[in-house]
């Protein structure tokens, strides 16, 4: 089996903040295979920003590391100088942020943008406008030439995010990131993106880290699935199974809450009860014990560990893989 | 009477996480009792010739020196700042009140009334004010007065703005509306509502207003259109100053200072207090 | 684009031609008979009719009005009863010893403030940010003219390092230059405090935006984000700003040009204003009048250029 491109192990972050230490990500662990798609899936809260501002070491200036790795290609990426990590962003490791109409720059034209991000390649301006051209018809955009000398707020949002995924593919990564690349965009745009993102992938090859709250689109694209609440990964495996057979308690949870997976038509939409825990103050033992329905007196003291071989799980309930 | 002695607390807890402002207050209050105080402080009077001692410098009899007529130079400083001291008191009430009834009525009023003097605000502002100040003293003649004038004008757009965007701002919330249901008449909406909504961004600007005004009336004066002589200001004792620049140094320097000290102190002490009492205006002032 | 320039080209007409009436308004709103405050008590009644014939005060006001704009709009602003010259021939040739020193003024604390401005914002808190900023609000705050006094009184005439008089022999650009430098400082003293003040503010909230942190995600050098990405966009508000101050700096040229016996339109309007020379008073403060209109409508087309998201924003 060929090494993961990425192989997080133990990932602690904390913040520091002037009621104490936010423990935003706690003895986090999950690998992503070569040319595979991931998804994270969680509430809001759960870490996943953390979790990618890790990866690529663009911390908040209150944030700290307090354990763990984050392997890349054999490298640890925090025990690296910063311009050596300087030089893998946008290149091996890349990244689609949620919200292309912030994250695009406003003051400058597509075609800039797209060369500045070419700013290792050391080729000439011909050359540099000649490959946007070609990765912005790879992402489905018609008449990319005339699209170049456009400014972001004239685009559509949906063509903006094509930019941005052209963008971030354009040097070939081994890692691609999107976090929430679609949950700006409408019901219709999503799917087509998902689509096209799926069809890249396949051609270029790379990983993908898919950071999602939306089930469904998870669901459809990633092979395999990570589930986080409030910092802490509670289960993870191949999709179809995790999705199917869920074997945390959260999981089955957040599945039955998604409007699409309701079967028949109700009055009220199913609600976790209860609200997320304080992250600086934090319960000793499972940290979904407040909500889940199905704890046990261990759960209140011992804090289960993900467990599980082909699929993972951090409960003290699960019923170990056959 | 319990809501001025809450601000006068709040403004001193704030005064006292901040030492800039709070240098700035001590300054103001410095100068505002030595300037009060002039009369009795002061150890010569400011009119007093005495030829035989012109321009010396600083001395035991003389703290400050002496100018080209022999008067002595602290004296005259301290008196003045009574003439700035009356020209802030004067230009800046006026203009406020002044200011406010036009505010209001931009605000509350109708629409083309508004328009007008919206235009009318952006004109007067077309102009770069000291060459406004003397167009219009080459009309009327340079006098203390004129000078006084001239400021006022110039700032009643200043404050009627502020209270603009006050009164369009509330004349829009609902609980106006409501009230103007029930029969509230325009006055008691203004005087329940918008006064003390304003009150405060009214007096910051106040205080920033300070050194323009006080610099302006010392500049005029400097070029001789303002205080007429022999009456000291600070303005026109640099104007003595600049002719004899060469025989003594000493009236620039000392009547340099005060306009130093006041306009860096109300500027201190001003952006203090905006920052206790609302920090929203932080963008809009300059 | 062009239409936006259009738009906002004919509003700065407008504001102008309200200045103008204004000035018009001003003259004959004075108390006092012009002519007779010109002359003087001792003028005889002929020689006080002929001036006013000349300058155009004995025709009913709404003629004089007419005239007024149509002569404006030629440019001819008159006739100095003193010298007899054209009024616009004299103020042209004083324009450009304001301009130049204005324009070193801004050019000078422009070169200081943006990187002050910059470094301010980057390394927040540090001794350098504190420091700028308590300065900047000092500088400000202190009229020029005094600055202009001190400046006078030490550099040039204590320690001899600067002339004190005048704007230096014409063609010797060095001359010229030294004669500058203590003028334009007192000018722009306040405004590089003021500028760095901008920038800082701008780019703190510059640096915050999203696609700062897109620039970073794609690896580019820190440099090059700051310099051509975040000043670039935290640069416009400071443009305008500049447009609108030269208006202010107008008024303190004036100031610098008497206290360094320099020639200027603030020096000549000064000296009209004295001699109670009206045409000369009224073309001064017309010129330097449509001067501001005309940079606060070339900083806003610069802005526009800058940002094209301005482009195509409403007028309000």
């Amino acid at each position: 089996m060929t090494e993961p491109v990425l192989q997080i192990r133990d990932l602690t972050v904390s913040y520091r903040t002037e009621r104490g230490r936010l423990q935003a990500l706690r003895h986090v662990s999950f690998s992503v295979p070569e040319g595979k798609i991931i998804g994270i899936v969680g509430e809001s809260g759960c870490g996943k920003s953390t979790l990618i501002s890790s990866i690529m070491r663009l911390f908040a200036p209150n944030a700290q590391v307090d354990d763990g790795s984050i392997v890349f290609r054999g490298q640890d990426l925090l025990g690296l100088p910063p311009d050596d990590m300087r030089a893998l962003r946008g290149n091996a490791i890349s990244m689609v942020f949620q919200d292309p109409m912030t994250s695009l720059n406003p003051v400058l034209d597509i075609g800039r943008q797209m060369a500045d991000v070419q700013h290792r390649s050391g080729s000439g301006r011909a050359e540099k406008q000649a490959r946007s051209l070609m990765m912005l018809e790879r992402v489905g955009i018609p008449d990319p030439a005339s699209q170049l000398g456009r400014f972001p707020h004239q685009l559509s949002g949906g063509m903006r995010q094509r930019v941005a995924i052209a963008m971030a593919l354009m040097t070939e990564p081994s890692l691609l990131i999107a976090d929430e690349p679609t949950t700006a965009l409408d019901a219709t745009l999503e799917v087509q993106i998902i689509h096209r993102l799926q069809e890249l992938q396949r051609d270029f090859g790379c990983s993908i880290l898919f950071v999602s709250h939306h089930l469904g689109v998870i669901a459809e694209l990633c092979d395999e699935v990570i589930v986080m609440y409030a910092g802490e990964v509670c289960e993870s495996g191949p999709t179809a199974e995790a999705f199917s057979n869920p074997r945390h308690p959260y999981t089955r949870k957040l599945l039955a809450c998604d409007p699409a997976r309701i079967p028949q038509r109700t009055r009220q939409l199913p609600v976790i009860e209860g609200s997320l825990p304080d992250l600086v103050d934090l319960p000793q033992g499972c940290i979904f014990m407040q909500r889940c329905g199905q704890s046990m007196a261990r759960c209140a003291t011992q804090r289960p560990l993900l467990s599980g071989v082909h699929r993972q799980a951090a409960c003290h309930l699960q019923v170990p893989d056959p | 009477m319990a809501r001025l002695a809450n601000t006068v607390v709040k403004t001193f807890n704030g005064l006292k996480k901040d030492p800039l402002g709070m240098a700035g207050f001590v300054l103001v209050s410095l100068l505002l009792f030595v300037t009060v105080f002039a009369a009795w402080l002061a150890p010569y009077d400011p009119f007093e010739v005495n030829v035989h001692d012109r321009l010396s410098s600083p001395s035991a009899a003389h703290w400050l020196g002496t100018d080209q007529l022999g008067r002595d130079i602290l004296s005259r400083v301290l008196f003045g700042g009574q003439v700035a001291l009356k020209v802030s008191l004067v230009a800046i009430s006026v203009s406020m009140a002044i200011g406010f009834a036009l505010g209001m009525l931009a605000g509350f009023g109708p629409r083309w009334l508004d328009r007008i003097l919206v235009v009318s605000f952006d004109t007067l502002r077309s102009f770069p004010t000291i060459m406004f100040a003397l167009a219009v003293i080459a009309l009327t003649g340079p006098s203390l007065n004129t000078v006084i004038g001239v400021i006022i004008i110039t700032s009643i757009p200043v404050y009627a703005r502020v209270v603009r965007t006050q009164t369009q701002a509330l004349r829009e919330r609902d609980f106006i509306l409501a009230e103007r249901a029930m029969g509230a008449s325009t006055l008691r909406i203004l005087r329940d509502h918008v006064l003390p909504n304003i009150a405060a961004p009214m007096l910051i600007l106040a205080s920033m207003d300070v050194p323009a005004v006080v610099g302006m009336e010392a500049g005029l004066s400097f070029l001789g259109l303002g205080v007429s002589p022999p009456t000291p200001s600070w303005g026109s004792i640099l104007n003595d100053g600049y002719s004899y620049l060469r025989n003594s140094p000493w009236p620039i320097i000392a009547a340099g200072l005060p306009l130093i000290a006041v306009t860096l102190g109300f500027t201190f002490f001003g952006e203090s207090l905006r920052d206790i009492f609302d920090p929203k205006l932080r963008g809009k002032a300059e | 684009m062009g239409k936006f320039i259009t738009r906002r080209g004919l509003a700065a007409l407008l504001v102008f031609w309200l200045a103008v009436s204004l000035l018009f308004a001003m003259i004959h709103m004075a108390p006092g008979d012009p002519v007779s405050v010109m002359l003087g008590p001792r003028a005889t009644p002929e020689i006080k009719a002929e001036l006013a014939r000349r300058m155009g005060f004995d025709k009913p006001l709404v003629v004089q009005l007419g005239k007024f704009y149509a002569d404006v709009a030629h440019g001819d602003l008159g006739v100095d009863p003193f010298s007899n010259r054209r009024v616009s021939d004299i103020v042209l040739e004083q324009l450009p010893y304001t301009l130049v020193l204005v324009l070193a003024a801004i050019g000078g604390a422009s070169l200081l403030g943006i990187p002050l401005g910059c470094f301010s914002a980057v390394r927040r808190n540090s001794l350098l940010d504190r420091l700028t900023g308590i300065l900047s609000v000092a500088f400000i705050a202190i009229p020029s003219f005094v600055v202009a006094l001190y400046l006078l009184l030490w550099l040039a005439v204590k320690w001899r390092w600067f002339p004190a008089i005048g704007a230096g022999a014409s063609g010797d650009y060095a001359d010229q230059a030294r004669h500058l430098v203590l003028p334009a400082i007192a000018l722009g003293l306040g405004w590089v405090g003021y500028i760095a003040r901008l920038v800082r503010a701008s780019m703190l909230e510059v640096m915050e935006e999203n696609h700062i942190r897109t620039a970073r995600a794609f690896g580019l050098p820190e440099r090059t984000i700051i310099v051509h990405y975040a000043l670039r966009i935290a640069i416009l508000p400071t443009v305008t700003i500049l447009g609108l101050g030269i208006g202010s700096m107008l008024s303190g040229a004036l100031f610098a040009e008497i206290v360094f016996s320099r020639p200027g339109i603030g020096r000549l309007l000064y000296e009209a204003v004295i001699s109670r020379n009206y045409p000369v008073v009224m073309g001064s403060v017309l010129v330097t009048t449509g001067f501001f209109v005309l940079c606060t409508l070339v900083s806003d087309i610069v802005n526009a250029l800058l940002d094209p998201r301005l482009r195509e924003s409403r007028e309000h």
